[in-house]
């Protein structure tokens, strides 16, 4: 067991943990942030992802060891139902969620990809949201609700 | 009537709580003593109380056994509660999925929520409007037949003043009405005698109302079954065989000595386990455990011409004849000119991103279980099954899975946490590894399917011979799941038929059979390559064969697919006016295929196909690009019309529909299951069972036809049909060559190109 330090959505936290335990496992049961979703444990479909230090990682793959005095921000760290981040609030207006199992992903990689290129064109979020994959088939909604977010006309 | 105050309102209120309450599982008939009840234990459909109640604040709260899989159907079928009760949606709260305080309406699957649920729920909701008007007219002291309904507000026409709210009525209390109820499951009558509203007055039903779980999805906050957690709750996982007949030699216990919390390794039968305090030990000691497993002996046809040979060549345990019409044998012998081809179609998975996860408490001779079935009953039977309880000891407490297109209606994980629960005695949650899923989930089956046909002297089709080739469900509602089998249950039944539409019945042909053989899939030993309902069972195969026969015969005669199945559409309006509605939206110029030869190296092409699904009407226009050098196709855009009859929730159905075509997109372009000679999954994550990436996403446009003057119909599953097959047609509209097997990989296409 190792003590690792991180800052959660802006809260310093300390977890016991096994340095090679992912940091999704810490997020979703030691701290009960369940944004993150499993999907793979593989990085290959993106339900998992997290920012870390303002990057969209896969945390299903992110030991903690790596996460020690990192800054992550999750799901529930951009806004609650009650006062939502202006990209969750532009996939609630497109409706663009069916199953949702996957948006965790798409919002986080969303928010980190606006945070860089805040207008950016059909084909730039259609390549920033390549590793996320939805078996639902929303992809339309999700790019509507990407340009939406980015204060462009959809 | 009678009224009489209830205390039960406070287990009625969600269990959607991240952390839910200890086994709240007492028999059902305890619990809630008030409510009627059978003499089973389960809840009586003919008290009218079994399907909703409403509090003194006039909130209503609406009990079924369909669930939200991410279709939206749990918020259409609220708008139908509130449109007949006139009370906002917003008011209304649906309570799904628990098999101790829900009637059971048949499993969430077939696109027949909507359809079959819809009027139940719809006549069960009348009833109770009927009920509270006589109660009004009682209060008020006026005739029913003047009075209004506003918001859950009863008044009197012509004096505003003298009115009462529903909760003022009945809020707290008992309807202590009986109503008739007849059938079970989809197939229940509920309330028939009581006259539902008129649907030309319709406000709710028909308006694109959000969908009530979203908001929750977007924030973290929405409880999936994934995220529930139970005090005193353990972690376990399942160690896997190579092939589930196969015993395990040797459980070397050291192998996981040195990882701190595990609890137990159990073993019953080849179900292996380990169950820790925590999921990160559980998952190690899983991968860490050392089984030395006996030498697989199942075989399975392994390339797939053996595998399609096998299927041709084995008597079929059972064949079904949906359409028997005219002397087709003398027909073929008749035509002008006679067409013949077979089409194959690969093992595909439902893919779902999250994998199966549940949790069991099993105490005694009663269980708990939370998990996301589409059919919490028929979880609550498998589990009874395999535990050797009485089914109605058995409770599930439903919590949406991630999508899952008819993967959950086996319920496997809810089968491995009993297991363990009871090994444990303690609440054990079970996940399964993307590894796991990809490799256990029940496949949807491989198909082979010929068609013949002749023409006649005028170009119209008088013969049609459809013969389809498939494996049944191994995994259905009549046979073990995975653990069942791993711990010795046989199945006694070769399985559920695997569909039976789509072969090209939506056409008025003289001389009409189709067949569908169903080839055993149950060998001597049950393998992993199990097989169950992937979104339209067997659809997808048998439209891609009919349809792409279709265009065959129309491009030999030089006659524009579309103009082409008009000729044989005219004794179905339905389909015609859907056809019509897809070609105008996708500007369809009229010409046979293939297209005019083009000089470089990238080819364009356009093409069509539709079916009917459940009643439900899809067509579809694909245009593609095909680079002659690669094989490489580039579906551009795809326009697809959908006609459900009455439209619940216009933007719910356009959801719907963008969905299916891009999953049925999906399947025709990327997915392929592999496997080995002993039926063991080869494809066992996202890099060998790749699905659309959004670089690959077309353009997409849906046109929606509303019939109010029909009953409502699904939409989950027609627009995933057509899609192959359209792709298809384009192709060979691009470079004049047919592709008769799927997925349309740049391999299959280039190596088709270099035959032409």
């Amino acid at each position: 067991m190792t003590r690792i330090s991180l800052k959660v959505n802006g809260k310093n936290e300390v977890i016991d943990s096994e340095p090679d335990m992912p940091l999704l496992y810490a997020l979703r049961n030691d701290l009960r942030l369940n944004g993150p979703k499993f999907g793979c444990g593989l990085a290959q479909c993106g339900a998992c992802t997290v920012l870390m230090e303002g990057n969209a990682i896969r945390s299903c793959v992110t030991p903690m060891s790596a996460a020690q005095n990192k800054a992550v921000t999750t799901l529930e760290g951009l806004g609650s139902t009650k006062k939502m981040h202006r990209v969750q609030q532009a996939f609630v207006d497109e409706q663009a969620v069916q199953c949702g199992y996957c948006i965790n992903g798409m919002i986080m990689t969303t928010k980190a990809l606006l945070d860089k290129n805040p207008k950016p064109t059909d084909r730039q979020i259609k390549e920033a949201l390549a590793g996320n994959l939805c078996r639902c088939g929303t992809h339309v909604r999700i790019l509507r609700a990407v340009k939406r977010a980015s204060g462009q006309k959809v | 009537m009678k009224t009489s105050s209830i205390t039960r309102r406070q287990f009625l209120k969600s269990t959607g709580a991240l952390v839910v309450s200890f086994n709240l599982f007492p028999p059902a008939g305890k619990v809630f003593a008030q409510v009627a009840t059978l003499p089973s234990g389960d809840i009586d459909p003919t008290s009218l109380d079994s399907w909703l109640a409403i509090t003194p604040d006039g909130l209503v709260t609406f009990y079924t056994s369909k669930v939200e899989i991410g279709t939206g159907t749990i918020t259409a079928l609220a708008q139908i509660v509130a449109e007949e009760l006139d009370v906002p949606v917003a008011r209304i709260k649906m309570d799904s999925g628990d098999t101790s305080r829900t009637i059971e309406q048949g499993s969430t699957v077939g696109s027949r929520s909507i359809e079959r649920a819809g009027p139940q729920v719809r006549q069960a909701a009348a009833a109770a409007r009927q009920e509270l008007l006589k109660l009004a007219a009682a209060q008020l002291g006026v005739a029913e037949s003047r009075l209004t309904v506003v918001d859950g507000v009863v008044s009197v026409m012509g004096d505003a003043g003298k009115k009462i709210t529903y909760g003022q009525l009945i809020g707290g209390k008992r309807f202590n009405t009986k109503i008739a109820a007849t059938g079970t499951g989809w197939d229940m009558k509920v309330a028939p005698e009581v006259k539902a509203k008129d649907p030309k007055a319709y406000k709710i039903v028909g308006q694109p109302v959000k969908r009530f779980e979203i908001p929750a999805k977007v924030t973290g906050e929405h409880t999936y079954i994934h995220d529930v957690r139970v005090p005193g709750m353990l972690h376990g996982r399942v160690v896997r065989p190579p092939v589930i007949n196969t015993e395990p030699v040797s459980i070397e216990r050291d192998s996981i000595r040195g990882i701190p919390g595990v609890v137990m390794i159990m073993r019953q039968g080849s179900f292996v386990s380990v169950i820790a305090k925590t999921e990160w030990a559980a998952i190690k000691a899983s991968r860490a455990l050392k089984v030395t497993w006996s030498k697989p002996t199942s075989k399975v046809p392994e390339t797939p011409d053996a595998l399609f040979a096998y299927l041709k060549n084995t008597k079929p345990a059972r064949t079904l004849k949906p359409v028997g019409k005219g002397n087709v044998a003398a027909a073929l012998t008749q035509g002008k000119k006679t067409y013949q081809a077979t089409y194959r179609w690969p093992f595909q998975m439902h893919g779902m991103i999250g994998p199966s996860c549940s949790i069991a408490d099993v105490r005694g001779d009663k269980a708990t279980i939370w998990s996301g079935p589409q059919g919490p009953f028929r979880t609550r039977g498998t589990v009874a099954r395999l535990l050797g309880l009485k089914e109605q000891n058995v409770r599930i407490i439903y919590h949406e899975a991630s999508g899952s297109y008819g993967r959950m209606s086996t319920d496997d994980g809810a089968e491995d946490a009993a297991l363990m629960s009871r090994a444990a005695g303690a609440p054990v949650r079970v996940q399964w590894s993307r590894q796991d899923e990809h490799g256990w989930e029940p496949k949807g089956p491989a198909q082979l399917d010929e068609v013949k046909a002749a023409i006649d002297g005028g170009g119209k089709i008088i013969a049609w011979d459809f013969t389809d080739y498939g494996q049944p469900w191994t995994a259905s509602g009549s046979t073990p799941l995975l653990a069942s089998l791993q711990v010795g249950l046989k199945p006694t039944n070769p399985g559920g038929p695997n569909g039976t539409q789509s072969g090209g019945e939506i056409y008025a042909i003289a001389n009409q059979t189709i067949l569908c053989h169903h080839i055993n899939w149950h060998f001597p030993e049950p393998i992993p390559l199990r097989t169950s309902n992937l979104r339209a069972p067997g659809d997808v195969a048998r439209c891609f064969a009919s349809e792409c026969f279709i265009d065959e015969i129309a491009a030999d005669m030089k006659v524009d697919p579309v103009l082409f199945r008009m000729q044989h559409l005219t004794a179905n309006k339905r389909g015609a006016e859907c056809l019509k509605a897809a070609a105008d939206k996708a500007r369809w110029q009229i010409r046979p295929s293939p297209a005019p030869a083009s000089s470089g190296n990238i080819a364009r092409g356009r093409g069509v196909a539709m079916t009917q699904r459940a009643n439900t009407y899809v067509a579809i226009v694909a245009e593609v690009e095909v680079d002659k050098t690669t094989g490489q196709v580039a579906v551009k855009k795809l326009v697809c019309s959908h006609d459900c009859g009455l439209i619940i929730n216009p933007d719910g159905v356009m959801n719907q529909v963008e969905g299916n075509v891009v999953q049925g997109l999906s399947r025709a372009m990327y997915e392929e299951v592999t496997f080995d000679t002993n039926g063991a999954v080869t494809s066992l994550d996202w890099a060998t069972y790749p699905i659309l990436k959004f670089p690959d996403l077309p353009d997409l446009e849906v046109v929606l036809i509303n019939r109010p003057e029909m009953n409502p119909l699904g939409a989950g599953e027609g627009a995933t049909i057509p899609a192959a097959a359209a792709i298809a047609n384009a192709i060979y509209d691009a470079v004049g060559v047919r592709l008769r097997e799927g997925p349309f990989t740049p391999k299959r296409v280039l190596a088709e190109l270099k035959k032409a």
